[in-house]
This record gives structure tokens, sequence and C-alpha cells, in this order.
């Protein structure tokens, strides 16, 4: 089972990983996992379970390119991020390192703390006996999935994801 | 059919004809990387893509700048470390403490230019649309893959067009053009999409850095002026710095939408804690009173906004219990400011100065906000705990109303100082 965490609009990467707690501040760069939403939720990175869902309103992500910010997310294993817009940037980061997102508003359809299952494969949320199914993802994106992010699928392909090299 | 300048310049990164929508593989003209984000992205080209070199020491732009100098030993052997990289890289364009802000610093140097793409390990490398040049910002593992390649892949965005009308009133400027778009549009009123700016033909290029780092708080993939206009020839002029042929607005460019402001009845906005697009007009704001007005960043730290600050803080003294901290954007400012006579004015009315960067505009050294304290910020985040504890309170507005604040020691119109 995973279990709903549930945010609102415009989380920006500062409530994710404050600046003050970049990698670049740390002595060990490993502590990252100690700091997802340290002030916004202060007991979400002592308690989030790996496969848990962070489901949020619109623009989330927003704010800095810190990719510290995703890879904290990672780290700790959240296994999916929905919202219905992510900032881009967050998107991009967190797609290359294989957290897989998905674009859908589910705030007013899941509580904050619910128990669902989930499969990421095929987006599909079972929640109280109720199915949701989520918009698939472009294949391109899935392939990116497939290979645990971009660094690998680009030393597998030598190419970006869905295009041939310049 | 017309192109909108995204779509121009990426296509010439793409080497085709390219319009909105359309993902593309497009060649980088330069990579800006700063000493915060450097460490993890020189990890990830050398330990798991296995380059060993950059594709071009030519192209990659160092900037030592988030912490400057140095606040703690770890931060110093990173740096260190940094320092070594870009030795034994042979990068060309290295800027170590002291130089400034990574996107103040590339466009003075003339390094960043109209139609180049140019990717940047930073949000704000938007700022490069001030020359116009489609300037991105981008993650680790997206900068270490171009640092590797040469190229980076994209989704060419649609383009809101901003068409100011008018002329600014006193003690009104880009700033608040840029809050007043952020409360028409929202924080994601841009996102995904390149942000165009029509009718500023009259801002100096360090104005044209407000709106263009402001763009990605309105979502914007990148933000960019047209390359014309006063402003622009002169910095051009200085630098010998040609506009592209191909680089023009053109007639029948598609615009997803276009966001209209009548500069004419523009007033000094203000964003409130803890959102950007969180905005009114100054006049609607109570009495607000403030612990620290902090004059700096890439967005307004400029020797334009130093010496617009001074002009209102001359003869005047910063209010009893408040700190006024200035932090010029780059040594070129300071230096600027020194011969100008504005560095001597801030200091007598009571300010204290930093070394050029982004002192703490992103909470780290240099100014950190304690619980409970209220800043007015000339910077472009009022997020809770971007400058320090997340119990402060960061209210964004320009460099006039930041020395008015100075001043009176509470949220203030200039108006309400110099008459
Ligand atoms: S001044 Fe602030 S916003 Fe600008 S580059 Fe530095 S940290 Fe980022």
């Amino acid at each position: 089972m995973a279990r709903i965490w549930r945010f609102g609009a415009n989380v920006n990467t500062d409530q994710i990983v404050p600046g003050r707690y970049a990698p670049y501040m740390l002595k060990n760069e490993d502590d990252l996992r100690k700091y997802p939403f340290i002030e916004a939720r202060p007991e979400f990175a002592s308690t989030v379970r790996p496969g848990d869902l962070i489901i949020a309103g619109p623009n989330f992500g927003c704010g800095s390119s810190r990719e510290y910010a995703p890879l904290a997310l990672k780290m700790v294993g959240v296994g999916a991020i929905i919202a219905p817009l992510f900032a881009r940037i967050f998107y991009r980061n967190a797609l290359n390192l294989g957290i897989p997102l998905f674009e859908a508003d589910l705030t007013d359809q899941l509580e904050d703390g619910q128990e669902v299952e989930f499969n990421a494969e095929t987006g599909v949320i079972i929640a109280d006996g109720r199915t949701i199914q989520l918009p698939p993802p472009p294949e391109w994106m899935r392939e990116v999935w497939r290979e645990g992010g971009i660094v690998p699928f680009y030393r597998k392909y030598r190419r970006f994801p869905g295009a041939a090299s310049v | 059919m017309g192109q909108t300048l995204a779509e121009q310049i990426l296509s010439h990164a793409a080497g085709k004809p390219v319009s909105a929508g359309e993902r593309i593989v497009a060649r980088v003209d330069l990579a800006m990387m700063h000493d915060s984000i450097s460490p993890s992205i020189i990890k990830i080209l050398h330990q798991e893509l296995g380059a060993d070199q950059v594709w071009d020491r030519d192209r990659v732009a160092v900037v030592v700048d988030h912490v400057a100098p140095a606040a703690t030993i770890q931060t110093a052997e990173h740096q260190q470390a940094l320092r070594r990289w870009v030795r034994q890289q042979q990068i060309t364009h290295f800027f170590d403490v002291g130089r400034g802000i990574s996107h103040a610093v590339l466009v003075e140097e003339g390094l960043a230019r109209p139609g180049m793409l140019i990717l940047g390990s930073d949000s704000h490398s938007t700022a490069y649309g001030a020359v116009g040049a489609f300037g991105t910002g981008m993650g680790s593992t997206d900068m270490a893959l171009a640092l590797a390649t040469g190229q980076t892949w994209l989704r060419v965005p649609e383009t809101v067009r901003i068409l100011a009308r008018g002329r600014f009133r006193p003690g009104v400027g880009a700033k608040d053009l840029g809050l007043r778009v952020a409360r028409l549009i929202g924080a994601d009123g841009a996102a995904y999409q390149s942000v165009e700016w029509h009718g500023v033909e009259e801002l100096s290029v360090s104005e044209r850095m407000t709106l263009a780092t402001l763009s990605i708080e309105l979502g914007g993939e990148a933000g960019i002026i047209p390359p014309t206009g006063p402003g622009w020839e002169e910095h051009a002029a200085q630098r010998g710095i040609t506009v592209p042929p191909w680089l023009r607005v053109e007639e029948g460019a598609r615009y997803s939408r276009t966001v209209e402001v009548d500069l004419d009845t523009l007033e000094p906005q203000i964003s409130v804690p803890h959102s950007v697009d969180n905005v009114r007009d100054l006049s609607e704001l109570g009495r607000v009173e403030v612990d620290v007005v902090y004059i700096g960043t890439c967005t307004n730290g400029h020797a334009n906004d130093m010496a617009a600050a001074a002009r209102i803080l001359k003869g005047r003294k910063v209010a009893r219990g408040v700190r006024l901290l200035v932090v010029p954007a780059s040594s070129e400012a300071l230096r600027q400011a020194t011969a100008d006579g504005t560095l001597a004015t801030l200091l007598e009315a009571g300010a204290t100065i930093g070394t050029p960067g982004c002192g703490a505009c992103i909470g780290r050294h240099m100014g950190v906000l304690a619980p409970g304290e209220v800043c007015l910020f000339t910077g472009n985040r009022n997020f809770r705990g971007r400058m320090g504890s997340p119990e402060a309170q960061i209210y964004l507005a320009s460099p006039e109303v930041a020395a008015a604040t100075a001043v009176l020691g509470y949220i203030a119109h200039p108006a309400e100082v110099i008459g």
C-alpha cells in the first residue's frame, strides 16, 4: 500500500529542500534524505515509505533549478508525483532522475494519509475499492523510466529520448 | 507565417525551421554553471556519463557567486575543487569570488549575445533574454549532458506576449511592470512558454534583466526582450555586439496570448509573503514595519538600481532599528557606483555593503533573516524560508521603494520621502 501525501498549489523547490540544505552545504551528500519538506512538513522525511505518492495542486516544483529537490524525494523512495501542472525545470529534473510524474488533479479525490494501491506502469490507483486511471504518459517518457533515468538512457542509446542526435 | 523570437533562436540552434510544440535537439551556444550546483554537475559528467572533457572549453562559463566568499569549510572545499577542475579542463571563462552574479557577469562581459541558446544551472538564466538570447535554467543532469555533448533537448515553447503601453511614471519602473504581470497571469501563467516583452525599448539592458529574470517567476522557460531600442544600442556599441540578421520581431508571429499593461497608470507594486504573484498596489498595503531592507540580486542589484536608491537616500539616514544591506550584482556595478558617488551616498545614509554576488538571496550567508523579521527585498522570490528563517516575512519591491522604506522604517512610496 502507498500512503498519500497531499499538498496544495505552487509547491516551490525551497519548500521541497531549502537552499540551506543543498548538498553544497552538507558534509555528507547522503544526508540530503533528511531534508525533503523539512519545514513545510517536518514529519515527512522520517515517516515517508518507499512507494508513497505525492499529490498536489498546480505548478508543483516551481522556483529554482535545484535538482537536489527531486533527488531528495527519490532518495526517500517517493513512488510518483501527481499534479495537474508541473513547473518545467522540476519536470525535467524528475524525469531525468526517473521519478514517475503524472499530470492529473486528484487533490479533491484523495485524502492526506489515505492508503491506496498504485501501479506506476499502468497508472492505476485503487482507493477504497474505487479505480482511478491516470492519463498515460508519452512513450518516450516511459522509455526513460524503464532505463531508470536519463543518464542510463543516454549511456545505452547515445541519443536524447524520442529524437535522433543533431 | 512569422516566428516568435524563441522559435527563431531554436530554429537556428536546431539547424532547421521549428515551431511551437515540436520536440527538438538543439546545439548549445553557451553553458553557465555556478559554485552551488557545479559539484553535482561535475560528478554526473565524469562519474555517471563517463565524459573526460567538456565539449568546448570556450563555451562554458563558470562563476563563483552563490556563496562568495565561502562561508563555511564545506563551501570553501567545494570552491577549491571547482578551481582545480576549471584549471584541469582549461575553461576559458572563469569568474571567481567578487566578480558578481553569473547572469550580470555574462551580460556585462558580452558573452551572452542576441540569438544564442544559453543554458544555465540556475532558474534565473532567463536573464539572458535581456540581450535577446534564449536563456533557460536546467538541473544538474541536463547541464552535465550539455557539457558532454554540446546539445540539449527541448520542446519549442509557445510565447506569451507582454505589451507595455505608455511611459513609466516617476518612481515606477521595470520591477513594477514585472510584478504587475505576475499579478495578472500568476506564477504559472507562462508555464512551458516563452515570454516576449514588448514596448520596453527605452529600458537599459540592466533594467531588461529585471524583466528577464522575473520571467521565470511567471513559469517562463525564457523571457526575451527584442534587442532593439536605445538601451540595447548603448550596450551593443560598447561591446561591438551585432544582432544576427535572422533575429527580429516578425509580423504574423503567433502568440498564445497577449497581456497589455498601461504604464501611464502603473503604481509601485509590492509582492507580499509568501508567493511572488501575491501582488498589490503599494497604496493598498497597510503600514508594514521592517527590520531589514535588502538591495541586490540579479533582478535589482545593478548600478542603476543602486543609483535609483541613492537618489532617494541622498542627505537622509536609514531609520533607527533598520538595517540597509546593499549587495551589488557585480564588481562592475560596484565600480560604477564608486565612480559616480552612489556608493558614498549609500554609506553616508548608513548602508552596509556586501561582496558582489548572490548574498542572502538564498538564505545562506551575508544577511540571513531571523524568525519574525520582516524584510523589504529587491530580489525575485519571497518564498517562505528563502532568505533564512521560515518565520521571516519577505516583501518584494523596486529599489526606489526599498530606499524609501529604509528611510521611514515602514514600507513606503518614494513620494513620501522625496515629495
Ligand atoms: S541573485 Fe538570487 S536569484 Fe539571482 S542568481 Fe543569485 S541566488 Fe539566484
